[in-house]
């Protein structure tokens, strides 16, 4: 039982890393700009079509199709925010968001279908089912990867929000829109970059959610819910906490599926509603994104 | 004002846009019509199918069988006469909606006969729906026992699968284990199961028939469709060490991720079957890759290979249609296109499209022809006729296995070979 345990708390922590990837979009789109992104699971499966374009026809590796990956998925996220979000303003602003997003959801979806069709894709590289053996466990060089990229983006993106002057407009832009405007700051600029980064970093995650599991244009479905479950335990807006959060629900996930793979799917919500009773806030909480 | 005007104009730009893209990727055909078939008033026929949603690469495929039936059809001159008419809907693999959907193919889209979804999950609720109206439910992808056992069923007696009973997909595999000598076959095995009525009965009764045959359960575990990541799962089964696993799976991507876990895992079983996902053809290779599938099992009642002139016809047909090759063909466009067979033969025999006429006449015992072959039902609507074959994926060519001795049966590979 005792090394049962050892590898489902390994198979957490390391596919907590890949949904963390997927998630760290999600809750940075959110924290700056109030928008929650249904698109983000479409949004995942359309950078892992980027990626397996850029695999199978440039026989780019796909870690080096990121280079390319992470600004087209830029350019795609300034898109969308300036034809679908840029407008929406006010005290609706957030309930308006899940349609324009859940229109653009579609639209993707039903592109990837005339382009891609409905069969199964997967990406294919010598990591992905290459393993390191750690302690008598085969370690999936993917997944190691993945968590490794999930901590760098994690820091980046603190980095970017603390340490630059990019990131104290965004922060400034979401605190008070009128007194930023009035201290020259560009909001429209700041909103679209934002939103553009966060769908940019999910490039990554799109990249290793296709190593990982075969996708069609309907897989983006499966994943919104728990990529939303995740942010909200890590507290909406909160990169580190989307990062624990995913960690924390995965490992949970992994631990009881030894026991009941039917209560393993119940104790991922369960563990957000209890969580949430004693911290509504989630792990982290919103606030920390806007902290100056 | 302006600003509230220009957001109401992007979204409704969006969901225009959505709209025309949903449109698109769910019309039906326009099939040519003959000068006299043209006359008459088309056969209409109504099917829920699942374009989006879970089962969306079976749903297509479907719909492609459907559409090549069709075609065939009205190339002939139709039935009666008269041109036959599709009208699909989209069901987004959710049992509710597929319901809805029979409801209105009946009553808003007025049609004269309906065809099945795919999977059993959703066939059972829309063959209800069906039997309220007085329909028949002729299906090519509903052989579970849940299915045929509702009581709107067992009333009215409107539920026909073309296809084989799934609770004895294994049977031939089985049987093949059970017949191997004792220093050959393997001592233990696995169930992982994915929570579907598809997949539940024939990884129990294969359970079942093992374990009397003396080979050890080291894992069998329901495991919930809504599971996003099945590693954990794949992992303890790796860590059993069972010399077989019979995995119940109901599309490809839960196949690759099992297969994927194992591979990570150094984990060789000496046989892995599915109940469904190998049989998707060549969208399951590109899932999977060529030599990744080499060994892979599946039981089914058809494949692009198959010794039955009709099924080389429609093999022909789709080649020319389609593309690709024979091994390519998901077989759930063969149970798709043996609806429409049977349902046509019913339709002749009948002279129309009564559904009270086509039930009675289904359950008269006759004995009709499809793609698969042979076709007769019982008092439920299971195929009395099924055939069962074995199939096993050989360096990219989905090649017949079992039962042995059966025609075109050729050399099963077996313990499979390591991963690549």
């Amino acid at each position: 039982m005792g090394r049962e345990l050892y590898r489902a708390v390994a198979d957490g922590i390391l596919g907590g890393g890949v949904y963390a990837l997927m998630a760290v979009g999600l809750t940075l789109i959110f924290g700056v700009l109030d928008i929650i992104n249904i698109a983000q699971g479409i949004l995942v499966v359309l950078a892992a079509y980027l990626s397996s374009v850029l695999s199978v026809h440039l026989h780019l590796d796909l870690f080096v199709g990121l280079l390319v990956t992470i600004p087209v998925m830029f350019i795609i996220g300034v898109a969308i925010q300036w034809l679908f979000m840029r407008r929406l303003r006010g005290r609706e602003r957030t309930s308006m968001s899940l349609l324009a997003s859940y229109a653009v959801m579609i639209i993707i979806e039903g592109i990837l279908y005339l382009g891609f069709g409905p069969d199964y894709v997967a990406l294919n590289a010598w990591y992905i089912n290459s393993t390191v053996r750690v302690f008598g466990f085969y370690l999936p060089y993917i997944y190691l990867f993945g968590f490794g990229l999930a901590v760098l983006l994690v820091v980046g993106l603190y980095f970017m929000l603390y340490r630059t002057k990019f990131g104290r407009s965004l922060r400034a832009t979401m605190q008070d829109q009128v007194a930023a405007r009035l201290i020259g700051i560009d909001v429209n600029r700041v909103a679209a970059l934002a939103f553009g980064i966060g769908v940019a970093v999910t490039a990554v995650g799109g990249m290793v959610f296709g190593a990982t599991n075969a996708f069609n244009p309907n897989s983006g479905y499966d994943l919104i819910s728990r990529l939303l479950a995740i942010i909200i335990l890590g507290g909406l807006g909160s990169i580190g906490g989307a990062l624990a959060a995913a960690v924390f629900m995965t490992t949970v996930e992994a631990v009881v599926n030894i026991w009941s793979p039917t209560w393993s799917v119940v104790v991922f919500y369960a563990a957000l509603v209890i969580v949430l009773t004693f911290r509504p806030n989630g792990l982290f909480g919103r606030r920390a994104v806007r902290a100056q | 004002m302006r600003p509230q005007r220009a957001r109401f104009l992007s979204l409704a730009a969006a969901a225009t846009a959505a709209a025309t893209l949903a449109a698109c990727s769910s019309s039906s055909p326009s099939p040519s019509a003959s000068p006299s078939a043209a006359a008459k008033a088309p056969i209409v026929i109504g099917a829920s199918v699942s374009l989006t949603g879970d089962f969306s690469a079976d749903g297509q495929a479907f719909q492609r069988g459907y559409e090549l039936w069709a075609h065939d059809v009205n190339a002939a001159g139709g039935l009666l006469g008269r041109q036959v008419k599709l009208i699909f809907k989209d069901d987004k693999s959710d049992p509710t909606q597929g319901s809805t959907n029979v409801q209105q193919l009946i009553t808003s889209d007025h049609v004269n006969l309906v065809f099945g979804p795919f999977s059993s999950l959703i066939t059972g609720p829309t063959a209800s729906v069906a039997a309220r109206y007085g329909f028949a439910m002729i299906e090519g992808a509903g052989g579970a026992p849940a299915v045929f056992d509702t009581p709107s069923n067992k009333a009215k007696h409107n539920v026909f699968d073309v296809s084989y009973p799934i609770v004895a997909q294994y049977d031939p595999l089985v049987n093949w284990i059970k017949s191997l000598p004792a220093g050959q076959r393997p001592t233990s095995a696995a169930y992982p199961i994915i929570d579907n009525p598809f997949t539940i009965p024939p990884e129990q009764r294969a359970q079942r028939t093992l374990q009397g045959a003396g080979i050890k359960t080291l894992y069998s575990k329901v495991i919930p469709a809504e599971a996003p990541d099945y590693r954990p799962a794949a992992d303890q089964v790796a860590a059993s060490g069972a010399q077989i696993v019979l995995l119940g799976s109901v599309d490809v991507p839960t196949v690759a991720a099992f297969m994927k876990a194992f591979q990570q895992q150094h984990y060789n079983p000496k046989i892995l079957a599915a109940t469904a996902g190998p049989d998707q053809g060549g969208a399951f290779l590109s899932a999977v890759g060529k030599a990744n599938a080499t060994g892979i099992m599946t039981a089914n009642g058809w494949y692009g290979g198959y010794d039955n002139a009709q099924s080389r016809v429609m093999v022909a047909e789709y080649i020319a249609k389609y593309g690709g090759t024979a091994s390519d063909i998901n077989s759930d466009v063969a149970e798709a296109y043996s609806v429409g067979q049977v349902a046509a033969q019913a339709v002749r025999a009948t002279g129309g499209t009564d559904n009270a006429k086509i039930i009675s006449y289904l359950h008269s015992g006759v004995t009709l022809t499809s793609v698969q072959g042979p076709v007769q039902f019982n008092a439920l609507g299971e195929n009395l006729k099924p055939v069962v074959f074995v199939f096993q994926w050989q360096n990219g060519k989905y090649n017949q296995v079992l039962p042995v001795g059966a025609p075109g049966s050729g050399h099963i590979q077996f313990p499979k070979p390591n991963w690549p």
